[in-house]
């Protein structure tokens, strides 16, 4: 991460050298800090509003609901796992709390699920640990609480007219990514 | 259908707090305890925040931002990809906070509700911060062969963007 921070200011200062923008460089240089403040203070309130809602969710038992609805898809999608009962009710969790954008749950629960995976094979990822890591980098939020946020701190007039978009998206990019894991677990040996 | 949508923040809001009450949540303290929680999540992401978005500004005011855009567009239009948002895309997989940084600049220059702005805000909710999720999961159970994980995030990363731009202009 330094690596790629130095390596943004280093090119965008050669480049307002060379291309004549130094001045406004220079001037950009001090500008990104209270950009950062003022993107925090209003999109703070927000973010905090969503994570309180999605606690309320939690607390009403809405990630076993969904674990339960889910259960049926991942037992296909990882039908190795599916024997064992500790490591698909890590990964029911785990989907489900990105589902509902609870970060902080989905994590250590992914991790479990991951290393319930990881136990049976040898040395080299297995086919569901890659694809059970496909699923986590694709979003798959019901609620995409950070970009509405960001949009209603811009001034959106509708900023959670998105989210249809962000389903279709986000079902699309899970669906090419596990198909590119089918292919791939064929191809890579 | 407009209505529905300016309301749909609120119905889910009343509806999770409904719920909530009805299955015997004590629904405020829930509500205050998850908004405290987002609190943190504000005060984590505001220090790389500040770094990134002074990189950011910095990018696009020496103009660099304009020649990538102007250099990568004839790939990007063929995938009816903005070429505007090529920044965010370029950081997303790196760091949220980065993605973060540039769509809010992209929002700043051409508005939410522009096209670019609603590509950049779809594009930030339908993917995520893939090399970071990888380097966690595959960290914390030991394991170094990733094989096919790395290029298959990445197929869905660029399948993920596509739609956003696809979808911006239809929905």
């Amino acid at each position: 991460m330094s690596t790629i921070w130095v390596a943004l200011l280093l090119f965008s200062l050669v480049y307002g050298l060379a291309s004549g923008n130094a001045s406004a460089t220079g001037s950009a240089a001090l500008a990104g800090a209270p950009a950062a403040v003022k993107l925090c203070l209003e999109t703070g309130g927000l973010i905090c509003l969503w994570s309180g809602v999605m606690e309320v969710l939690r607390r009403a038992g809405a990630l076993e609901a969904l674990s339960r609805a889910l259960s049926p898809l991942l037992t296909r999608l990882f039908p190795r796992s599916a024997h064992d009962c500790e490591t698909m009710s890590a990964l029911a969790s785990n989907v489900s709390a990105n589902l509902l954008g609870l970060g902080n749950a989905a994590t250590p629960m992914g991790i479990r699920a991951a290393s319930g995976m990881a136990r049976l094979s040898d040395g080299a990822a297995s086919d569901e640990l890659c694809r059970l890591v496909v699923i986590n980098t694709a979003s798959i939020q019901l609620i995409p609480t950070t970009a509405a946020s960001l949009r209603a701190a811009a001034g959106s007039a509708t900023p959670f007219d998105i989210l249809p978009a962000v389903w279709l998206s986000s079902i699309f990019s899970v669906g090419v990514g596990l198909a590119a894991a089918a292919v791939l677990s064929r191809l890579w040996r | 259908m407009d209505g529905v949508i300016s309301l749909s923040a609120a119905a889910i809001i009343t509806a999770a707090a409904l719920g909530g009450l009805i299955r015997g949540v004590d629904v405020f303290s829930a509500m205050a305890e998850g908004a405290a929680e987002g609190l943190k999540t504000v005060l984590r992401i505001f220090p790389p925040l500040v770094a990134l978005l002074t990189a950011v500004y910095m990018l696009r005011a020496s103009g660099a931002v304009d020649a990538l855009t102007s250099l990568v567009s004839p790939l990007l239009e063929l995938l009816g990809i903005p070429p505007e948002t090529s920044v965010l895309m370029l950081l997303r997989p790196i760091s949220g906070s980065g993605a973060l940084a540039s769509a809010s600049e992209l929002m700043d220059e051409y508005g939410p509700d522009s096209l670019i702005g609603r590509t950049a805000a779809i594009m930030l909710g339908s993917t995520e911060t893939t090399f970071y999720v990888i380097a966690v999961y595959f960290g914390a159970v030991g394991v170094k062969n990733t094989r096919w994980a790395v290029p298959a995030a990445l197929c869905a990363d660029l399948a993920g963007f596509a739609a956003a731009a696809f979808t911006a202009k239809f929905f």
